[in-house]
Parts: structure tokens; C-alpha cells; sequence
């Protein structure tokens, strides 16, 4: 069975180039590096929030913020990870004010491994493309991802969706690199049980699942 | 190899971050355990199938006005980014 490859697109000198200029006051640097990775902020500030209008805050609170410390950056990691960091950060005091009840924190790590443990093993069909449209299977994975804990989310996010390196990753959410397998693994093992769901292999009819 | 040393030891395999000799062990219980086979392949498909439907798309109106707006912020702040500013993100190290 082949592993998966991870690909994050960069290019660093380039990239060192514009955030050098960035510091010395050059705004259509920092545009430059806005441009780049604004999907990916706002990809990853989604997920965490949940919310459409948190998202979009975060976006511009995370990028602003990173403005305001780019003095700060001294190259030691790349800017992509250090701008992760900021975003992954702010998300998650969003989510905090919207649910004050519930403790939201990157650490929460509630969950035993036997809640991880596959309920049910079942083939797949070869192709779920087949079985549900564009949107329904959107709105699948939107659905089953949500139903993550926070802490679980965020790291298969960073890691899975946006191809960070563990290292990355756990140096993004000032976690050791155990604690990101760790979560890791029990986040795809989750995610793999809920989906299963939808796209294990029937017999007949494929569509019994409610969406 | 049991099935729960596999279990173990699967993300490290999906993301090819082991030493031969144990990948090895894991293939070699790959080929008889249908059940680790299985999961295996649900789980990278898990992973790829979150990989290929990247949610939460940005659109292009959304973009321009929030980068706008980004730009437009940081043209109103007054000796940065040189200057230290407070509420610093550590940064994390390489």
C-alpha cells in the first residue's frame, strides 16, 4: 500500500525575499504574501470556528497581527508555520467567546483511545463519487468533521487537509510530536468510523444513508 | 504483530515515517489480516477523499474585499512592522 504524499507549495527564497521586504515597510510585499496564503488561513480558521463570519475575522485579524509582528519573526521557521500559529490561535479565542460554557483549548484531550477504536470494519465503495453529488458529499464531510473535538480537528486540519509536516504542525500548536500522532491518529481513525456510514459497500441499494 | 500494534503504528506508516524492518512487519500482517487491510485503506481514503474536497472554499468576491481590508489596516498602523509591538506569537522553532 503506497503512503500518502504531502505536498505544500513554496517557494523559500522567494518567500524570505518578500517577508524581508514586508518587514522594511513594503505593503505589496505583505499583499504578496496575503495573496498566498489567505485561502489556506481561511480554510483553516473555518474549521476551527465553524462559522462562516468568525472565519472572515480571523483572516483579518490573523494577517493584521502578523503585520504588527513581522519585527518579531526572525526566519527561525517558515512564515506559513509561524502564520499558521497566529491564525490556529486566534480561531480558537473566537470559538472560546461563542461558547463560553464549554472549555475550547488545544491541550483538551478528553477522550480515551478505546474512543478511537473502529467500531465497524467494512470495504468502501471503490468510488463515492458515484454514490453522492458534489454537495452531498461536501456536506458529509463538513458534517463529520464538525463532530470532532476541537483539539482533533485542528490537528487533522493542519496536518491532513493543509499538508503540514508533523513537525510543522506540532511546532503551529506548541504540542510535542507524540501528542500530534497521537491526536492524529485517533482523529483519522474517528473520522474513518463516521464516514464509514455513507461509504461502506452495499449491496443494492447504495443511498439508504439520510444525508 | 497483533492487530493492535498495527493499529498502533498506522499513521506512521501511512505517512511513511518508519524504518524498513518495521514497515516490513506491518506488510507482512497487511497480507494475511483482512481487517487491518481494510482500515488501512479506509483510513488513507479517509484522509485523501478530506485532502481532494478542500470545504470552505474562499470566493473570489469574499478575498478581494478581505485582503482590502487587511491592506488597508496595516497601511494605518504607525511604525510597523520594525517597531516591537506587544501581544507577541512566540514563534516556534524550526
Amino acid at each position: 500500500m503506497e503512503a500518502i504524499e504531502n505536498t505544500v507549495g513554496e517557494s523559500p527564497s522567494e518567500e524570505s525575499n518578500l517577508v524581508e521586504a514586508a518587514r522594511a515597510g513594503d505593503i505589496s510585499a505583505f499583499e504578496s504574501l496575503v495573496r498566498r496564503y489567505d485561502r489556506n488561513v481561511f480554510r483553516i480558521a473555518q474549521h476551527i470556528t465553524q462559522n462562516r463570519e468568525d472565519a472572515e475575522d480571523v483572516v483579518q485579524d490573523a494577517f493584521l497581527k502578523a503585520y504588527q509582528n513581522l519585527g518579531q519573526f526572525q526566519g527561525q521557521s517558515k512564515f506559513y508555520t509561524w502564520l499558521v500559529r497566529i491564525t490556529v490561535n486566534e480561531a480558537l479565542m473566537r470559538l472560546r467567546r461563542r461558547r463560553p460554557e464549554r472549555t475550547v483549548s488545544i491541550d483538551e484531550d478528553v477522550q480515551t483511545e478505546e474512543d478511537s477504536m473502529p467500531r465497524e470494519i467494512a470495504d468502501w465503495s471503490p468510488n463515492p463519487e458515484e454514490i453522492y453529488t458534489q454537495s452531498e458529499l461536501k456536506n458529509i464531510l463538513g458534517k463529520t468533521i464538525q463532530g470532532l473535538p476541537p483539539s482533533f480537528r485542528t490537528v487533522f486540519v493542519l496536518r491532513d487537509v493543509e499538508g503540514l509536516s508533523t513537525e510543522e504542525t506540532a511546532s503551529a500548536l506548541d504540542l510535542t510530536v507524540p501528542a500530534v500522532k497521537s491526536r492524529l491518529l485517533r482523529a483519522r481513525l474517528q473520522l474513518r468510523d463516521r464516514l464509514n456510514k455513507y461509504f461502506k459497500r452495499r449491496d443494492g441499494d447504495t443511498r439508504r444513508e439520510m444525508l | 504483530m497483533k492487530c493492535s500494534d498495527f493499529l498502533k503504528e498506522l499513521t506512521d506508516y501511512l505517512d511513511n515515517d518508519l524504518d524498513a524492518s518495521t514497515r516490513a512487519e506491518l506488510e507482512e500482517h497487511l497480507q494475511w489480516c483482512h481487517n487491518c487491510y481494510v482500515l488501512c485503506n479506509t483510513t488513507k481514503s479517509t484522509i485523501e477523499i478530506y485532502r481532494d474536497y478542500k470545504l470552505y472554499e474562499f470566493p473570489d468576491d469574499l478575498r478581494s474585499r478581505i485582503r482590502a481590508a487587511v491592506i488597508t489596516k496595516c497601511q494605518h498602523q504607525t511604525g510597523v512592522p520594525k517597531g516591537a509591538v506587544p501581544q507577541v506569537q512566540k514563534e516556534p522553532p524550526k
